[in-house]
């Protein structure tokens, strides 16, 4: 059967060829000219097809028809690197936040602007209102080709470029005219290629964003396999007028809404599990949807984060930071995966893989920990931002998070948190010349402040919201890892909420175990005293 | 030598067996529930004693149906006649090998101290545990009838756990008191074959009066 088949798929094939035969094949249904998802053909676009030397060049091209794009991106967190929480006030975002990876962007521009969607960003200053700056590449390349190299303040090279000047180094220049060409929709390896990478490399910052994303099996991440829904990034987090929902400095904690219907307008957050599957998500085992009052749809869905074989930063000690090998240069130590446990610009990293979040209650509301604000080494660990929330506030549920434990500097006499300067060349960069006074000084000489001269180490932690991974539905937690007394229990540290297996009363299992072990036992007695008085009686 | 009385009818017996089953299930599944050991996991726990809830219940809408129709609802009618005797022979009685001081018959199958047992049984722990045991089992709807304010699910689990506990302490004596025949499974042996064999040595004082 199957060699006539092939036989005959052969013959209608080599009729194809034979164009008058083709239509009377009838094995042979007519190829239906593939369609094209988008209206334009940029390779068509003669504008496109001249050789660009630099970014704003391109844009300025792409501009030229999308009249309106830049100033739309203008008003994203990915152009203005700047986010005003309006329920606490603080003024966060790339340019103000310090975390306890990399620590600040300020004064390390040149390295971290490589993720700033814009040219040529030399320092927090850049100008906000530059149209050709925007990098309209970094988000639609489809090739993969398109690179902003590190120490390019965000640009791009379109010649081959020797760096750092007289190291014999070179980088090598990209075809810009190929890349805007082949111009096309987001996909994750665009969004990816910064949200994968944050923290420093694959994996290390989020825990469950990282590039085996790209294409990953149905037991990661059930939304984006190709089996699966194969979503990219922007199913969910779904783009109107190029701003982006779905955001890590105010997350939606709660979603009561309903899902999503086309034309109507429910949501201000389309990203949320709860815009799709709304609030009783549980057909066949109907008893589950008792939890989602207040449980997060992640905290059962995501059993474990770093679950795609690229392992995840839990830990990073700066302090120790400063050793050079034998020859002098910063000491580097990996693990047997080949994984870098140590390294004299950075210090000491521990990882993880499979990683069981944490959990908490959490509102949505983020408070963090910025340049100005005070610290005091008593009040050990410092949160760099903590997810605030509480079980009777209304507004919070139970979150999975992955808590990065971070030790870095810190001004003892102005009690702050440093601004560290630490990407360049010059001689003040600590990467560089492994000496924090100089960097401590240059960093917040960078953001206008003073170092006091002064500073020691503190033991900082970062909270990461668990939201993506998410497990297919026989692999989402068991309940016994819940309902349990054991200490090892996830929620174990949940207060404020009565879990079934897990919680109890002492002196309601003292009482009952009294009455049980009271019926036994008088059973018992009274059973013993019977024979033993019947045998008396024989 | 004995006299055999058909005591225990065919749906009786029938009711009586399942209802072991289901209730030996619940306490099983329910304390696991409960995290005081692990047995099946917590999520099959629930999935049965959830199950084993709802057969029971269907099991005792066909039984109060079977009382009433019958009549035998009134065999759990108290009477305070003879519990200082029945007391007095468990207490004593029993072990110097006394009569038993109520004789079974069809219409009264239950000496006094087991008709007030089982009235509490009836009266204040199936209450108990079937009525926290319904809202617990509702918990989901709760925000939907608008008692989620007013009742939580820490007292509502708290007082079934009670009730469970006092179940299960009542089993146990029941368990033990089925041994108190005549002979040791004589009880056991007529709540499956429905005749209770009367052992004439001792004629029971009750049954003589009478
Ligand atoms: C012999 C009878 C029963 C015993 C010994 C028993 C025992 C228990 C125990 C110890 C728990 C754990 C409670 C906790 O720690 O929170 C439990 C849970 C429960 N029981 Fe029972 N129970 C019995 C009958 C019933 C009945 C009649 C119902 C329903 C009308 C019921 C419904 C439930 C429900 C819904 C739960 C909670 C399961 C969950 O967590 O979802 N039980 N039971």
């Amino acid at each position: 059967m199957n060699f006539i088949k092939y036989t005959l798929a052969t013959i209608a094939a080599l009729a194809l060829i034979a164009p008058a035969q083709a239509n009377n094949a009838p094995e042979n249904p007519k190829p239906s000219p593939k369609l094209l998802k988008s209206t334009a053909d940029h390779s068509k676009f003669k504008e496109l097809q001249q050789t660009f030397n630099s970014g704003p060049e391109v844009t300025k091209v792409c501009l030229s028809c999308h009249t309106e794009a830049a100033k739309q991106v203008h008003m994203t967190k990915h152009w203005t690197w700047e986010y005003r929480n309006p329920e606490t006030n603080q003024l966060l975002g790339k340019k103000h936040v310090i975390n306890n990876f990399c620590t600040s962007t300020a004064s390390n521009y040149g390295f971290c602007a490589t993720c700033h969607i814009g040219y040529g960003t030399e320092n927090q200053h850049f100008d906000l209102t530059s149209e050709t700056n925007v990098d309209c590449l970094v988000c639609h390349d489809q090739t993969g080709k398109y690179k902003k190299p590190s120490g390019f303040f965000g640009s791009p090279v379109a010649k081959d470029t020797e760096f750092p000047p007289g190291s014999g180094k070179i980088v090598k220049g990209i075809n810009l005219a190929e890349i805007a060409q082949k111009i096309g929709k987001t996909r994750r390896q665009n969004c990816g290629g910064c949200h994968y990478n944050g923290g420093g490399g694959d994996g290390v910052k989020h825990g469950d964003l990282d590039s085996t994303l790209d294409n990953p099996d149905k037991d990661l991440d059930v939304h984006m396999s190709a089996d699966g829904g194969n979503f990219t990034c922007a199913t969910c987090h779904k783009t109107d007028g190029h701003q982006v929902p779905g955001s890590r400095y105010a997350p939606t904690a709660m979603d009561k809404g309903s899902p999503e219907i086309r034309g109507k307008h429910g949501h201000d957050n389309p990203s949320t599990c709860q815009s799709c599957h709304g609030q009783a998500p549980h057909k066949k085992e109907a008893k589950l949807n008792t939890h989602t009052a207040k449980v997060a749809c992640q905290t059962c869905h995501i059993p474990a984060f770093a679950r795609g074989d690229v392992p995840t930063k839990m830990s990073w000690d700066w302090s120790t930071a400063g050793k050079r090998d034998k020859d002098g240069k910063p000491l580097v130590i990996k693990n047997e995966e080949g994984h870098t446990t140590y390294i004299g610009t950075k210090g000491d990293f521990v990882y993880g893989e499979n990683v069981r979040p944490e959990y908490l209650w959490f509102n949505g509301t983020v408070k963090y920990t910025l340049a100005d604000d005070k610290i005091d080494k008593a009040n050990e660990p410092i949160f760099i931002n903590k997810f605030e929330g509480s079980p009777d506030d209304g507004k919070s549920m139970i979150w999975p998070v992955k808590v990065f434990k971070g030790k870095q500097p810190y001004d003892v006499e102005n009690k702050t948190l440093t601004t560290n300067h630490l990407a360049g060349a010059d001689d003040s960069a600590y990467w560089t010349n492994l000496d924090w006074p100089k960097a401590l000084h240059a960093g917040a000489a960078s953001v206008g402040k003073t170092f006091s001269g002064k500073y020691d180490f503190i033991e900082t932690r970062g909270m990461w919201p668990i939201t993506h991974m998410v497990a297919p539905k026989d692999k989402a937690v068991p309940c016994q890892e819940c309902h349990t007394r054991a200490d090892d229990g996830r929620l174990k540290s949940i207060t404020g909420v009565y879990i079934p297996g897990r919680d109890t009363k002492g002196w309601l299992d003292l009482l009952g175990g009294l009455m049980i072990a009271g019926a036994i036992g008088g059973g018992l007695l009274h059973g013993v005293v019977r024979i033993a008085t019947r045998r008396k009686e024989k | 030598m004995s006299n055999r009385i058909y005591i225990y009818k065919r749906y009786e017996r029938f009711w009586h067996w399942s209802q072991a089953l289901l209730i030996i299930t619940m306490m099983i599944t329910g304390f696991e529930v409960h995290g005081s050991y692990l047995l099946l996991g917590f999520k099959k726990a629930v999935q049965l004693h959830t199950l084993a809830a709802w057969t029971l219940l269907t099991l005792w809408a066909f039984t109060i149906f079977w009382q009433f129709t019958t009549g035998e609802w009134r065999q759990y009618l108290p009477s305070l006649k003879n519990v200082g005797a029945m007391i007095k022979y468990y207490t004593v009685g029993i072990f110097t090998n006394a009569p038993h001081p109520f004789k079974k018959t069809v219409s009264q199958k239950h000496n006094p101290l087991q008709r007030l047992a089982y009235l509490a049984l009836l009266a204040f722990i199936s209450p108990l545990i079937w009525g926290s045991g319904l809202f617990y089992l509702f918990y989901g709807d709760w925000a939907r009838l608008g008692i989620d304010k007013s009742l939580s699910l820490e007292v509502i689990a708290s007082l079934h756990v009670l009730g469970a506990y006092m179940i299960t302490a009542f089993f146990f004596i029941h368990v033990y008191l089925t041994t108190t025949g005549h002979t040791v499974f004589a009880h056991i042996k007529a709540m499956i074959t429905g005749w209770e064999e009367e052992d004439d040595h001792h004629q029971p004082q009750a049954a003589k009066s009478r």
